[in-house]
């Protein structure tokens, strides 16, 4: 799976590459994706292949891993309906594949899941889960957890209304899907079993109830990141986005049960609790990112909980089994709120920051792609760090009317993005101690960093950035060890395996896009600061540094 | 000196007669018809295929009224959040001097009608039609290809890209180069 375990720490206990020779990296052999809108796939490596996902048109290809020089064993093309490209707000790209029993399983932008044979790239079933009409399309990377492929949607830019559905591995059939907006029944809260520790979360149907009339329907709150897994506790945790549309005046109410994590029986579905990072979002400070799944001293005791990187700018430290927060810590600069309110669990937002029609808000930070997006962190058992990737930017905003016509974008925003304070840098690889609740050290970049992060029991920590350069960075000094200018920016998830042949690889692709990249890979124009809902204002000389491109490479230390 | 006088008068009420024209407002009239209208001026037979141009559509070019509306419409249809205030986002670019199906008005108009394969919905019998003339009008303004007399010289949003008056023109589509056959 692209997230290497259950918990998502992305720790690979491999330790050929130390940081002792991984200087001495070079490349092994690099392979063509043949697509150039933004390469977020992680490639994941199952026996003698790897596999990975191209963005629209969706390619799954299986690289022999035993031929020198990677040689193509077979591919898959879905042939997604060319139309979805007009409903994914953020290039059409995927996160990648993932692999269970034999099979390899996949989403397509037109809002299909697949099941592959792994071994020979049959079609074993194709499911259509969910309509691109109005807006569900599919970026993530789905999870198997006790044989259900769970995946969710994309397109809160659109009005799409968020779910998570999980289905039957064996033939694709839906077993169960949670709804984020809506009745209790959508969303699967059987008050018999829902406990969330606070009491916003309490009553009965709160997802229609926090909204005004009807809007719950269009609400958002889809699920496009990470989902993580606790075998013990049998629960599943994950995200849920920013709700639509971001104009917030038009959506009075706290908007249940957006820009929260949910923890769900995964046989069933059913709600265990519920936490809601940004209530009533004013800033789409979309819910998504990475749950890592760890067991912590905290106060002299250990806890089981997760920690969530958050996109409004805090690190929380959730107790996983009750949902209540234990600790929340600003690691940007937020202008946005004034911290977290540990007793009642809310985030206090700075009134003086609130947008209305007719003005605008400036100096907001961080801004909707916020101080962290999607792009994942990893969490070393060697080091007890986490490795994540973040960003410091600001951004004037301001609201405007929006109409809901199903098929288009539904925002009602006008926004540009600039950096925050400090020396001009934005992108920042940071190494936080969670149970000392502090930053160790960052590796700044002058571009947001929207790659995620692998490290490995050689105490080497792996990640690109948007002129892509790929770098390796030592996991208790900070120290960039090594490092390789690739075609194109990377956006993408770094992977290290064993090879066939025994030794070590490292694994990434090249080719920007995605939010952050899309100026470049969009061909879009930066006289109009709003374009890329923002970017355009940013775009600087990144057009100069990083072409447009689609490459896999490998890397390995010389024989 | 009369006729200097009757000449300067000539001139002025010409000049503001064309003013008129820029400002006029039409509020029920039909909808310049539109047919044979091709994304692509590329024949086979070899003969470039000219656009069929519709010399009422082309007031809307002309018109400031039109494409201040234009300009309302984008927002309001949502043309915004795809293609933001002309630098693009999901959808293409529209400010710049790149038309994947053409840039003529005519073609935008069939562009927002039929929609297009990559991504772009089709808004056929979602807008009225005069709309999409009015939205089509706004487009190619976007480019600095409309009058400067009849542009919107500011708009009452956060400040995104120049004053349409003040964007120069972006060089359009040159004649094709005569055949040496």
């Amino acid at each position: 799976m692209p997230s290497r375990d259950y918990a998502n720490t992305r720790y690979s206990g491999l330790d050929e590459i130390t940081t002792d020779n991984v200087a001495k990296l070079q490349v092994a052999f690099t392979f063509a994706t043949g697509t150039l809108l933004g390469q977020e796939s992680a490639p994941i490596v199952i026996g003698d292949t790897l596999y990975f996902v191209t963005p629209y048109p969706n390619i799954l290809y299986a690289v022999d891993l035993t031929q020198p020089g990677g040689a193509l064993k077979w591919k898959f093309d879905p042939k997604p309906a060319a139309a979805s490209q007009g409903v994914a707000c953020c290039q059409p790209v995927n996160r990648g594949p993932t692999y269970y029993n034999g099979r390899i399983f996949y989403n397509t932008l037109d809002a299909h899941t697949v099941a592959l044979d792994a071994e020979t790239g049959q079609l074993l079933w194709k499911t259509r889960v969910g309509d691109f009409n109005y807006g569900d399309t599919f970026t993530m990377a789905p999870l198997v957890v006790k044989n259900k492929v769970l995946v969710g949607n994309s397109g809160a830019e659109f009005g799409a209304r968020g779910w998570l559905a999980a289905l039957d591995a064996s033939d694709g059939s839906i077993a169960w899907r949670a709804f984020t907006t809506g009745p209790d029944s959508d969303v699967l809260i059987d008050h018999a079993e829902f406990k969330p520790f606070y009491p916003q979360y309490r009553g009965k149907d709160l997802g229609v109830s926090q909204w005004p009339p009807e809007h719950w329907k269009i609400g958002g709150g889809t699920v496009w990141g990470w989902i993580s897994y606790d075998p013990e506790l049998d629960l599943i945790y994950y995200g849920t986005s920013n709700p639509s549309p971001w104009n917030h005046e038009v959506r009075p109410g706290d908007n249940h049960w957006t820009n929260g994590i949910f923890a769900r029986d995964p046989d069933t579905g059913k709600a265990r609790w519920f936490y809601q990072f940004s209530p009533h979002d004013l800033w789409d400070h979309s819910a998504v990112n990475e749950n890592l799944i760890l067991d912590m001293q905290w106060q002299g005791q250990m806890r089981k909980v997760v920690v969530r990187p958050e996109r409004n700018g805090y690190m929380y430290v959730i107790d996983r089994v009750t949902g209540e927060v234990l600790a929340a810590d600003a690691y940007t600069y937020i202008t946005a709120s004034k911290g977290v309110d540990l007793k009642t669990g809310r985030l206090i937002y700075n009134e003086d920051k609130t947008p209305s029609q007719g003005r605008v808000v400036r100096e907001v930070c961080p801004n909707s792609p916020g101080a962290k997006d999607w792009t994942p962190s990893s969490f070393s058992k060697r080091t007890g760090l986490i490795y994540m990737p973040h960003n410091n930017m600001c951004m004037d905003w301001e609201v405007k009317p929006v109409s809901y016509i199903a098929g288009t974008g539904y925002i009602g925003v006008n926004a540009r993005f600039y950096p925050g304070p400090g020396d001009g840098n934005v992108g920042e690889l940071m190494a936080w101690d969670p149970v000392a609740r502090r930053k160790l050290w960052g590796v700044p970049e002058r571009w947001p960093v929207w790659s995620g992060t692998a490290v490995t029991a050689g105490d080497v920590v792996f990640y690109g950035n948007l002129e892509g350069w790929f770098k390796a960075v030592h996991a208790q000094t900070g120290e960039v060890l090594w490092q390789f200018k690739t075609a194109s920016g990377i956006i993408g998830q770094p992977t290290t395996f064993r090879g066939p042949d025994g030794r070590q690889y490292v694994a990434i692709l090249s080719g920007i896009g995605g939010w952050a990249g899309a100026m470049v890979s969009g061909e879009l124009d930066e006289r109009d600061p709003t374009a890329a809902k923002g970017f355009g204002n940013m775009v600087g000389e990144l057009k100069k540094q990083s072409g447009i491109g689609g490459m896999l490479y490998v890397f390995a230390l010389p024989r | 000196m009369y006729s200097r006088c009757l000449a300067s008068l000539l001139l002025l009420g010409c000049t503001l007669l064309a003013g008129c024209e820029r400002e006029t407002r039409a509020f029920h009239e039909e909808a310049p018809a539109i047919n044979d209208v091709s994304p692509t001026d590329f024949r086979a037979g070899g003969t470039p295929r000219p656009v069929a141009k519709n010399p009422q559509a082309a007031e809307y070019e002309r018109n400031a009224f039109h494409i201040s509306e234009g300009k309302r419409y984008y927002e309001w249809y949502n043309c915004y959040s795809c293609h933001a205030a002309g630098g693009g986002d999901i959808g293409p670019p529209l400010m710049d001097d790149e038309w994947r199906y053409g840039g003529e008005i005519e073609q935008i108009f069939s562009s927002i009608v039929e929609g297009r394969p990559n991504g772009m919905p089709s808004f056929a019998g979602r807008i009225p039609e005069q709309q999409v003339w009015e939205i089509a009008a706004y487009v190619r303004s976007m480019s600095g290809n409309a009058a400067k007399d009849a542009v919107p010289s500011r708009g009452d949003e956060i400040k995104t890209t120049k004053p349409l008056t003040q964007v120069p023109p972006t060089p359009e589509r040159s004649e094709p180069p005569r055949s040496n056959r």
